[in-house]
């Protein structure tokens, strides 16, 4: 029986492990509690489980295959989230916060995004050498831009940037994390009241409105609020830092990159990096709620399945060569946002932020370089977004 | 070519905008699909099926 998940080839930490990319479309593997949900690796298999509505994300049924023992055991400690919810509930509440999220209220970001980014590359440049580009670039930028979609004052972004980053810090003891959290939520809970009286035109005011108008409570919305800041923090830093230690393992494709700085090029690389790299790479997690046929196996009512993404973005019947980094190729389709109606609901977000920092820190850093050797770096296998812990850079 | 939006499914991710902007924009409340143009001109063509296969929650449909 296979396991899942299985360790990367040190050689090549960016590509997923063998095993995975040899497993069958649909097959069970073992995970961490000796249960077999079905593992679903194909590209075309990924689509059909995501995208079909016997396919549930309750992780109150019986059998659901948690990803790790800490969820599975804080099961009961999790209120119905836009991550939990099925059907019409799921629906409803990701009606309340997908406005935010629109193309082109995103756009309008871009101006604000390209700022903070000049603006953290100056202070990289003007200071010592090396440096970590975790530190200097890949932490501060998405959550300086959450200040900024949420409406956070400018006078509290470095309480908000040190609460923010103890929630993803690995070396965070437990009592620091929840501390971290709850002086958070404290701090998120105040600002919505105070928008409640004064609204401006950020998303916690869209919040605030809504709890005067009692269509969500107070509660409820500082909780919306702090997923937004989690899900797309880490997500957003891996990527920025792991897709540069990809480039500079691959300089053709970073000269091209740097050479041609056009958004389409800009927005075809970023679209390639996310599938090469697949930061949430540990497997989305379902049950099914119906009898399911597919790819020649029956998945029973209740059975637990594992999409791992990286899977299906490695399937060379969707993307031939997976193993080649080529910014030219049409990735757009992609399973790195997931796919079905939990798609990630930030990703035209990450994706302005991406093309930001993509298109400009290796034009204005051409020299960039690692500051150590490939092989010294330590990348983040256990955790749920794949990434790398540091990355000394110099130039 | 007529395209047909499914309000109902739609979850708002965008993706159509991005692949066919002059066809698809998004509601200002809520994100949802606003179709622009039920026929789209033969030069969209190519546009509009790559927004159909990219849309996550399979909410365009083509009628060619």
């Amino acid at each position: 029986m296979a396991e899942y998940p299985t360790a990367r080839d040190g050689k090549c930490p960016f590509a997923p492990p063998a095993e995975l990319l040899e497993h069958a479309p649909v097959a069970p593997a073992r995970i961490w509690d000796g249960s077999t949900p079905w593992l679903v690796t194909s590209h075309a298999a990924q689509r059909a489980i995501l995208s079909d509505p016997r396919v549930s994300v309750d992780e109150k049924r019986p059998g659901f295959p948690f990803p790790t023992r800490a969820m599975a055991e804080t099961v009961d400690h999790r209120p119905l989230t836009i991550f939990n919810a099925d059907g019409s509930e799921h629906a409803r509440i990701r009606r309340t916060m997908t406005s935010p999220f629109t193309r082109n209220r995103m756009e309008k970001l871009r101006p604000a995004i390209q700022q903070i980014t000049d603006q953290l590359i100056d202070k990289m440049l003007a200071g010592p050498k090396p440096v970590d580009l975790v530190t200097a670039l890949s932490l501060p930028l998405p959550s300086l831009m959450i200040c900024e979609l949420l409406g956070v004052p400018y006078t509290d972004h470095e309480f908000f940037q040190e609460h923010a980053t103890v929630a993803v810090k690995r070396d965070a003891t437990a009592e620091e994390s929840l501390a971290g959290m709850q002086a958070l939520g404290g701090y998120l809970g105040k600002l919505i009241s105070d928008k409640m009286a004064e609204p401006a035109n950020d998303v916690l005011s869209d919040f605030a409105t809504r709890v005067t108008a009692q269509e969500l409570t107070l509660a409820d919305a500082t909780l919306l609020c702090m997923v937004l800041l989690i899900a797309g923090h880490e997500t957003s830093a891996n990527m920025i830092t792991l897709g540069t230690a990809a480039l500079l393992e691959n300089p053709e494709q970073l000269a091209l990159l740097r050479n041609n700085p056009e958004p389409p090029v800009v927005a075809s690389a970023v679209e390639e990096l996310l599938r090469y790299l697949t930061i949430p790479h540990l497997g989305q997690r379902r049950i099914a709620s119906e009898d399911i046929e597919i790819e020649g196996v029956t998945i029973r009512a209740g059975d637990g399945i594992v999409v791992p993404l990286p899977a299906g973005n490695w399937d060379p019947a969707a993307f031939p060569e997976p193993e080649r980094l080529d910014l030219t190729r049409d990735a757009r389709h992609h399973h790195a946002f997931g796919w079905g109606v939990h798609q990630c609901i930030g990703q035209q977000l990450a994706r302005i932020e991406l093309q930001v920092v993509y298109g400009t820190l290796y034009r204005r850093v051409p020299t960039l370089r690692l500051a150590i050797g490939r092989d010294e770096l330590e990348f983040k296998g256990d955790s749920l977004a794949y990434g790398v812990y540091e990355l000394p850079v110099t130039w | 070519m007529k395209v047909v939006v499914d309000e109902e499914k739609c979850v708002a991710a965008g993706q159509c905008v991005s692949a066919a902007m002059d066809v698809f924009d998004q509601r200002d409340e809520d994100g949802v699909v606003v179709l622009l143009t039920e026929s789209p001109p033969p030069e969209l063509a190519d546009a509009v099926r790559t927004a159909a296969a990219v849309c996550p929650a399979l909410a365009i449909r083509i009628e060619e």
